[in-house]
C-alpha cells in the first residue's frame, strides 16, 4: 500500500515530458497493448488500423482482437498488418453487430487473460459504445478521443471541441482508449507476420436485439478516411441545390461529401455526413467547403484539415479565419465555375 | 415494471452557444472561446456564462414528452412515466442548471455538491448515479451522449455496464413496444441502427432526439418551489477521487487564414500550389 503511494506520488512529481531513455526503455519491456479491431461484414474498419498505429507509438507488444462472424478471410488480412505480434480471434455471430452488452464481457475477459496494460480502439459509433461500459467493468477511467501519446501513463486530448488541448495522466494500471482516427497514420496492411490464436469467448447473453440499420449507400469515399472532402452548409438553400451544386464539385475532386449541423438539420444532407463537434471528426488533405459560416462547433470537426479552402458570399464569416484559399462570392455562381473549370485542370 | 421512473443527469457547462452584439452599424456574432488560464491548469471558468449541457437539455425534453405521451393517449406504446428526477453533481451554481431543468418539467432534483474544479469524472460521476438509480428505483436513464466541455462521452456506456443495464447511445428516435420493451434508433458511423432492449435501460441523447422547449415563466416559477435533495458523495458512499489528473491545458496553435483570391481562376491556382506544397 505504502509503495502504491509513492508511486503515486513519484508520478505526480515527475515532469511529463523527460521521460529518461532508460526509464523508457525499461517499461517498454512491461507495456503489452491490445488494439480493438472492429469490423463489419468481414471487413475492417479504418479506424482499427489507426488503433493498431497509436499502440505501436507506445512501444511494447501489440495484440489485436476480432470478433464476429465469418471472419476467417479477415484475419488472414489482419495477420499481415504491420506491427501486431499476435491475433486473438472469436469466431461467433453473437459480436458481428458489435452491441457493447455482449462484446464488453468478451473484451474483458480477454484484457484480463491477457493482462494488457493499454487497450485501444477508435472513437467510432461502435468505440464510443462499447470502451465506457469496458472501462466500467474494470473499474477504470476512460481516456477518449486521444490525439498524442506522450508516454504510457500521458495522453493528449482535445476538450471544448477542439479550442483546448488538455494532457492528461492516467493513475489506473489498465488504460481504456479510443484514439481520434485522424490524429494517427492507418498501419501498413502488408508486410507483418502476426500469430492467431483463439481469444476467451465468455458467450454473454443479454436481452438487447440488433433489428436493422440504415446506412447511407453510395461509392463516394468513406468522409472519415477521405483524402479530400467537400463540404456544403446553410448556403446551399435546399436539398435539391445541395445535390445540384455539391454532388458535381465533390466527383471532380473525387472527394467525400461533408455538410455543417445547419444543412443536415434543415435535411439537405444526410445526418451522417455531419462535421463537427457532435458529428464527424475530419482531417484531409483538402477540405473545402461552401456556404458555411464557420461556427466554433463546426471547426471542431475539420480544422485539422492540411489544406482549407472556403467559397462565401460573407466576407466576414469566421471561416475565412482559418481557410488557407477563400473566395468571397455566390456559391451558386463560383461553385459550378470552379467544378467546370476543375475538370479541365485537374489539382 | 410497468410506469417509467426516469433520471436525467445534467451537468453545468460554459455556454455553447454564440452572443449577439448589436450595434447601430453592424450585427457581430461573438462566440464564447474557452480561455486557458495563466498557469495552463484550466480553463476560465468565472465569469464566464455558464448553461445547461445542450445534450442533457434534449434528454429532459425526451423524458417530459414521455409523460405527455402517455398523458395524451396512454397505451403500451406510451407507458406512464411516475417521475422525473434530474441530477447534478457541481459546484454550488449547479443548482440553477437543475433549476432549468425543472422548469422543463423534472419533477424533483438530487445535488451532489463539489468544490469548483473538483468535479468528478465520469467514472465517479456513473458511480453516484447508480446510486441514486437503486435508492430512487429508477428503470430509465436518459443521459446526453456527452457534455460539451470534457468531451469525453463516457458516463451512460459506464452507468449502463455498472448497473448491467442495457445501453442504447447517442439515440435519434426513442419508442416503446410495451412498457418494459423499449426500440431505440442510434446514430452510427455511415447511418443509423435500430436496437430493441428491455428496461432497465440508459439511453443517451443525440441532438436530432428533439428540439427541447424553452421553461415558460410561469414554468420557472413553479420549479422553485420543487424539491433539491442535497446529498454527499460520502453518504452514497462513493469515492470520487480522480484517477485522469490533469497535467496541462494549452490552446491549440491559432490557424492562419491564407487571405483571398479575386476570382476561382485564382482559387484553382493557390490550390494547385497549396496540395502540392503538403503533399
Amino acid at each position: 500500500m505504502i509503495s502504491g503511494l509513492g508511486s503515486t506520488l513519484g508520478r505526480l512529481a515527475r515532469p511529463y515530458r523527460a521521460p529518461t531513455t532508460i526509464f523508457r526503455s525499461f517499461r517498454t519491456r512491461l507495456l503489452s497493448s491490445l488494439a480493438v479491431l472492429e469490423q463489419r461484414d468481414g471487413k475492417l474498419n479504418q479506424n482499427a488500423l489507426r488503433a493498431i498505429t497509436a499502440a505501436q507509438q507506445l512501444g511494447g507488444t501489440v495484440t489485436g482482437i476480432v470478433a464476429g462472424e465469418n471472419i476467417q478471410g479477415l484475419v488472414k488480412e489482419i495477420s499481415v498488418i504491420q506491427g501486431i505480434q499476435k491475433i486473438l480471434v472469436v469466431d461467433n455471430p453473437a459480436y458481428e453487430k458489435g452491441l457493447p452488452e455482449i462484446f464488453a464481457p468478451l473484451l474483458v475477459e480477454n484484457i484480463k487473460k491477457g493482462g494488457y496494460s493499454h487497450v485501444f480502439a477508435g472513437q467510432t459509433a461502435f468505440g464510443k459504445s462499447l470502451m465506457p461500459r469496458v472501462a466500467a467493468l474494470l473499474d477504470v477511467s476512460q481516456i477518449s478521443d486521444i490525439t498524442a501519446i506522450i508516454n504510457e501513463n500521458t495522453f493528449v486530448r482535445p476538450i471544448y471541441a477542439g479550442n483546448v488541448i488538455s494532457t492528461v495522466e492516467s493513475l489506473d494500471n489498465i488504460k481504456i482508449i479510443t484514439v481520434r482516427g485522424t490524429a494517427f497514420t492507418p498501419a501498413e496492411t502488408q508486410g507483418g507476420s502476426a500469430s492467431i490464436e483463439a481469444g476467451v469467448d465468455p458467450k454473454a447473453e443479454f436481452p438487447i436485439t440488433w433489428l436493422f440499420e440504415n446506412l447511407s449507400k453510395n461509392d463516394r469515399p468513406n468522409l472519415t478516411s477521405a483524402g479530400r472532402v467537400v463540404a456544403g452548409g446553410r448556403g446551399l438553400k435546399s436539398k435539391e441545390d445541395f445535390d445540384r451544386v455539391i454532388l458535381p464539385l465533390a466527383d471532380a475532386l473525387g472527394a467525400a461529401i461533408g455538410a455543417s449541423r445547419a444543412a443536415v438539420d434543415s435535411g439537405y444532407a444526410d445526418n451522417s455526413l455531419q462535421v463537427g463537434q457532435t458529428g464527424k471528426v475530419v482531417a484531409p488533405q483538402l477540405y473545402l467547403c461552401t456556404g458555411i459560416s464557420g461556427a466554433i462547433q463546426h471547426l471542431a470537426g475539420m480544422k485539422d484539415s492540411k489544406v482549407i479552402a472556403a467559397i462565401n458570399k460573407d466576407a466576414d464569416a469566421p471561416i475565412f479565419q482559418v481557410a488557407d484559399v477563400g473566395l468571397v462570392g455566390d456559391l451558386f455562381e463560383k461553385v459550378p465555375e470552379l467544378t467546370e473549370k476543375l475538370k479541365e485542370h485537374s489539382v | 415494471m410497468s410506469t417509467l421512473r426516469i433520471l436525467v443527469p445534467v451537468k453545468r457547462v460554459i455556454d455553447y452557444a454564440f452572443k449577439f452584439i448589436c450595434s447601430f452599424s453592424s450585427l457581430t456574432f461573438l462566440q464564447i472561446k474557452p480561455r486557458v488560464n495563466p498557469t495552463k491548469t484550466a480553463v476560465v471558468t468565472t465569469g464566464v456564462k455558464h448553461s445547461l449541457n445542450p445534450f442533457d437539455e434534449i434528454s429532459i425534453e425526451e423524458a417530459v414528452k414521455m409523460r405527455e405521451r402517455h398523458i395524451k393517449e396512454p397505451s403500451k406504446f406510451n407507458p406512464k412515466v411516475d417521475e422525473i428526477i434530474a441530477f447534478s453533481v457541481g459546484p454550488t451554481k449547479s443548482i440553477e442548471t437543475l433549476r432549468t431543468a425543472m422548469a422543463m418539467g423534472a419533477d424533483r432534483s438530487i445535488f451532489v455538491e463539489v468544490k469548483e474544479g473538483e468535479e468528478p469524472e465520469s467514472l465517479g460521476v456513473a458511480k453516484l448515479l447508480a446510486k441514486i438509480v437503486k435508492k430512487e428505483k429508477i428503470n430509465l436513464v436518459l443521459a446526453g451522449k456527452q457534455s460539451i466541455d470534457s468531451d469525453a462521452g463516457s458516463v451512460g456506456g459506464m452507468l449502463g455496464g455498472l448497473l448491467g443495464w442495457g445501453f442504447a447511445g447517442q439515440a435519434c428516435k426513442v419508442t416503446f413496444r410495451t412498457p418494459s420493451v423499449c426500440i431505440v434508433e442510434k446514430e452510427v458511423d455511415g447511418g443509423t441502427e435500430t436496437v430493441e432492449g428491455h428496461l432497465p435501460m440508459v439511453i443517451t441523447a443525440d441532438l436530432r432526439l428533439n428540439e427541447p422547449r424553452y421553461a415558460s415563466l410561469s414554468n420557472i416559477m413553479k420549479a422553485k418551489k420543487k424539491k433539491v435533495d442535497k446529498l454527499t458523495a460520502k453518504e452514497l458512499g462513493v469515492d470520487v477521487g480522480r484517477r485522469l489528473l490533469t497535467r496541462e491545458v494549452t490552446e491549440p496553435l491559432p490557424r492562419q487564414g491564407g487571405g483571398k483570391v479575386e476570382d476561382v481562376d485564382g482559387m484553382i491556382k493557390r490550390l494547385k500550389d497549396l496540395v502540392t506544397a503538403s503533399l
